[in-house]
């Protein structure tokens, strides 16, 4: 029997007048890759970001491991083990790629400015192991070669890829990818695919949200569909893809 | 009770200044992001000028009234030029940097301005030139003058003016265009450039008139005086919320009503420890009070952060 | 710590270590008040550093940073002159000073954690002209502050008997007061500058980097933004405290004057002229913004005299028209500052 990781409840989010989210429910199950599609303009985002704590949903709420989740707060939903990657790549521009990732260690870590200030053994111990992981994490996706270069000035997969290194630094249960293979050519989207399956063998849980319809098809044990801010449908790929309600969604009724 | 209309009354008066100078703040802030620092000394500019041209023709005997004309239109007039010479000289060419930038250069801009007031005018206080009739009426137990009289109708017709032009003109609905969203307002045809310029002018010229109420209230004027004044109407339109008119001129009245109240009571409501002398503060105090819990003041828009 | 010990670097370490050493002497030359300049140029470097932590790491513009120092100095001043009677030795009053100090950078910091940056500018500046306001009318009922005529009679610091003011004599050499607070100071600083660098390359310094880049994605990775910001204030706020301690036990008065808010500006005009967030561009930012007005105030005068025959203007109006003009123009041209960072040059110019 699948063990329930997260699980959203009648979640609803308005802005003003426009019903964002309306009641949406579903679970997504330990070790499993998750996927969350639907047309531009469903919900998709809005969904991620009230599940990490961005938005405060207007009703229903969250339940992760077991425990509530507490909204409008970002920092603690990457405590509990959610981690996320952003629709329009946010990293640290002008840090370098090797400091972006080991600042994903910083909730995992605990040094202070005491332990900054006198740089006695244990922080100096922590410091190494965080830089080490960083690394570590850099070959995980392969782009160790860009370390000391800027964020800001990495190609636009490698920008990517960092972005998945950092979120995978603060060691999530959860790792939430909204729309990684944006933007990337065939090649670039099946490298991601290989990632994205490897990340899974190691023990991660993922939620993919993604337009590349073949690669979510693909990837994903089960997939949701939303749709005006509601949910279509939640199931395995196969019956998904023949679902009449998901094809007149993505071709208009 | 007895002082409680009198403050008000005060309130008002010392409200309506703050209300026209606030709309300079508001006016460029709504267009461009920028807290003019400057603005504060433009108003000082104003004063210092009218006390200047105005001062003498009165004596070099020349009448009263034709003297205060000459004085505010002189006022006026250097305002708009600086206001305009600040946008295109010290702004312009910051419009595309990160916001840091150019709010240091307001702040160099501020401290050039009331140093270069220094040198000309010099360090001492100087006495404004009496331009108004001074005559006292009374009205239930409190006492108000010709001046603060005709200062609160002076600001109300100049506020109602600005509204007329901000709603009623192609001009006014080019800056109501440009604030909300510039980059499409100029695909339609505004020319950005002149409306940014001409909310500074704008600004500046009701800036200058304050400066001369100023001078004319109180009757004393110095170079140091654009600092608190400017904090202080920038406050009022942070109440009101920023970038919005009507709420710059609500937001001053308002300031200036809880200074006059809080200066006259504070006393009472602490025991005597803390006295009037703490006036100061109570700009500040709104300031903070509503950046933490209202941070887009009485009428601002909330602009939510769309991840 | 290993690449300090290569030839090189020993080399130029000990060179700055002898025109440190030298310093005081030379400048003495030029007359005691020459040391007296240094002396405060140091402690404005002390001063930058401080609110290069929450200005430089952070990216929280803080116009009120000039409180900090005032608490700092007061509380020096209270517990250590005929005002209260109290005479407390320096090594436990400055720890008091820095901890008062942290205490209120995180009273002004917590309002500020929502706003953005023009706004969190003037809340802070509004901050900094209340402490100063309080400092100047806290007399009465009770005289805590002494008005605006400050607290005076303030005890030098001391170590048992070697006191800080009047002249020593060692090893043949003549150590006037304000040379004694000289090596004190550059003591301090070579400290302040230490924990700076330590701080930059740390979890924390990490950490208030990445919420200068993008807070919304700091949260994300997890962390606490609210208490690492009170953390920037806290750091920033504790060494403006030392700095004020020294500044009051050096000066053997304080007064609201010296805590205004022009005082900050020019702080912050040190951080942000000299190179925000870049160590070495701080402290030249601090030595140039605090050394050439004197410059001026000295050379102007005189100059003036000489080539037109009297006063046309006022050196200290020309001063600080040409420190507007100094920001006005750097802004314009070098919106990095004079020595940046070779990352914040590239963010801010777009040329390597």
């Amino acid at each position: 029997m699948a063990e329930v990781l997260l699980q959203a409840n009648q979640v609803a989010k308005h802005f003003g007048g426009v019903k964002a989210l309306r009641d949406v429910s579903l679970s997504i199950n330990k070790g499993e890759v998750y996927g969350l599609i639907g047309p531009n303009g469903a919900g998709k985002t809005t969904f991620f970001n009230c599940m990490t704590g961005l938005y405060v949903p207007d009703g229903g709420g969250f339940t992760f491991d077991g425990a509530p989740l507490v909204a409008d707060a970002p920092h603690q939903a990457a405590e509990r083990g959610i981690a996320r990657t952003f629709q329009n790549i946010r990293l640290f521009g002008n840090m370098t790629a090797l400091e972006n990732v080991m600042v994903g260690r910083h909730v995992r870590t605990k040094a202070g400015v005491l332990g900054a200030m006198f740089q006695n053994g244990a922080t100096r111990v922590e410091e190494a192991a965080i830089r080490q992981r960083a690394i570590d994490l850099l070959h995980y996706v392969r782009i160790e070669d860009r370390a000391e270069d800027l964020a800001k000035n990495l190609s636009y997969g490698d920008q990517r890829r960092l972005e998945i290194a950092r979120a995978l630094a603060t060691e999530p249960k959860l790792l939430c990818l909204d729309e990684p293979a944006a933007g990337m050519n065939a090649t670039e989207t099946e490298e991601l695919r290989e990632l994205i399956e490897g990340i899974r063998r190691d023990g991660t849980t993922i939620l993919l949200i993604e337009h590349d319809v073949k690669l979510v098809m693909g990837l994903c044990d089960r997939v949701a569909v939303l749709d005006y801010g509601a949910l279509v449908i939640e199931d395995v790929p196969a019956i998904v893809q023949k679902d009449q309600r998901v094809i007149e969604a993505y071709l208009g009724a | 009770m007895d002082i409680f209309l009198q403050q008000i009354i005060n309130g008002l008066v010392q409200g309506s200044i703050y209300a026209l100078v606030a709309l300079g703040y508001t006016m460029v802030y709504g267009i461009m992001g920028l807290i003019n620092f400057a603005h504060g000394e433009v108003v000082m500019i104003g004063t210092l000028v009218t006390i200047t041209v105005a001062g003498t023709m009165i004596k070099a005997g020349m009448p009263v009234v034709l003297a205060g004309f000459a004085g505010l239109s002189a006022s006026v007039l250097v305002c708009m030029a600086l206001g305009w010479g600040l946008e295109r000289i010290a702004y312009r060419p910051l419009r595309n940097a990160p916001r840091l930038t150019p709010l240091i250069t307001a702040i160099g801009m501020s401290i050039v301005l009331q140093n270069l007031a220094m040198m000309i005018w010099g360090r001492n206080y100087m006495t404004f030139p009496p331009l108004l009739p001074k005559m006292d009426f009374e009205v239930a137990g409190a006492n108000f003058t010709a001046v603060q009289l005709i200062i609160v109708l002076v600001s109300s017709l100049t506020m109602g003016g600005l509204l007329l032009l901000v709603y009623r003109t192609k001009l006014g609905m080019a800056m109501r265009a440009t604030s909300q969203n510039p980059a499409v307002a100029s695909l339609m045809g505004v020319n950005i450039n002149r409306v940014i310029a001409a909310a500074f002018v704008i600004g500046s010229a009701l800036g200058a008139l304050a400066g001369v109420m100023v001078g004319t209230y109180y009757e004393i004027a110095h170079y140091q005086m654009g600092f608190m004044l400017g904090l202080k109407a920038f406050t009022a339109a942070v109440l009101g919320g920023i970038g919005n008119l009507a709420g710059a001129m609500l937001g001053g009245v308002l300031l200036g009503i809880i200074e006059a109240l809080g200066a006259g009571y504070i006393g009472d409501l602490t025991g005597g420890f803390l006295g009037s002398h703490y006036q100061d503060i109570f700009a500040f105090v709104v300031l903070i009070i509503v950046l933490m819990f209202k941070p887009s003041g009485l009428f601002g828009e909330k602009t939510g952060d769309r991840a | 710590m290993k690449k300090w010990l290569n030839p090189r670097s020993a080399f130029g370490i000990s060179l700055i270590a002898i025109a440190l050493i030298a310093l005081p002497f030379v400048a003495a030359m030029g007359g005691q008040a020459w040391v007296r300049i240094v002396n405060f140029a140091i402690l404005y470097v002390f001063l930058a550093l401080g609110l290069n932590i929450v200005v430089g790491f952070a990216g929280l513009l803080d116009l009120g940073y000039i409180a900090f120092y005032a608490v700092g100095a007061y509380t020096y001043a209270l517990l250590a002159s005929p005002h209260f009677g109290l005479h407390l030795p320096f090594w436990v009053i400055l720890p008091i000073g820095a901890m008062l100090a942290c205490v209120f950078g995180v009273l002004l910091g917590s309002p500020t954690l929502k706003l953005r940056g023009d706004y969190l500018a003037i809340v802070t500046l509004g901050f900094g002209e209340i402490v100063r306001i309080f400092m100047n009318n806290l007399n009465a009922p009770i005289n805590i502050t002494n008005g605006p005529q400050g607290i005076t009679l303030i005890d030098p610091v001391a170590f048992g008997d070697f006191k800080f003011s009047g002249t020593t004599q060692i090893l043949g050499f003549s150590l006037t007061g304000p040379h004694k607070y000289y090596y004190l100071l550059v003591a301090l600083s070579i400290l302040v500058v230490i924990i700076n660098l330590r701080l930059q390359n740390s979890r924390i310094g990490r950490a208030w980097q990445a919420i200068r880049e993008d807070e919304i994605a700091a949260k994300a990775v997890g962390i606490n933004t609210r208490n690492v910001k009170l953390l920037a204030f806290a750091m920033g706020a504790s060494f403006g405290g030392v700095a004020g301690g020294v500044f009051a036990a050096m000066q053997g008065f304080v007064s609201p004057e010296s805590f205004s808010l022009i005082e900050s500006v020019m702080i912050l005009a040190m951080v942000v002229l000299g190179g925000m967030g870049h160590i070495p561009g701080v402290i030249l930012g601090a030595v140039l913004l605090s050394i050439l007005p004197e410059v001026l105030r000295y050379g102007v005068g005189p100059l003036q005299m000489a080539v037109f025959g009297k006063m046309l203007v006022d050196p200290e109006s020309l001063r600080m028209l040409v420190f507007g003009l100094a920001l006005v123009l750097v802004m314009r041209f070098k919106p990095a500052g004079l020595w940046p960072s070779p990352e914040r040059k590239r963010e801010l110019t777009g040329e390597a």
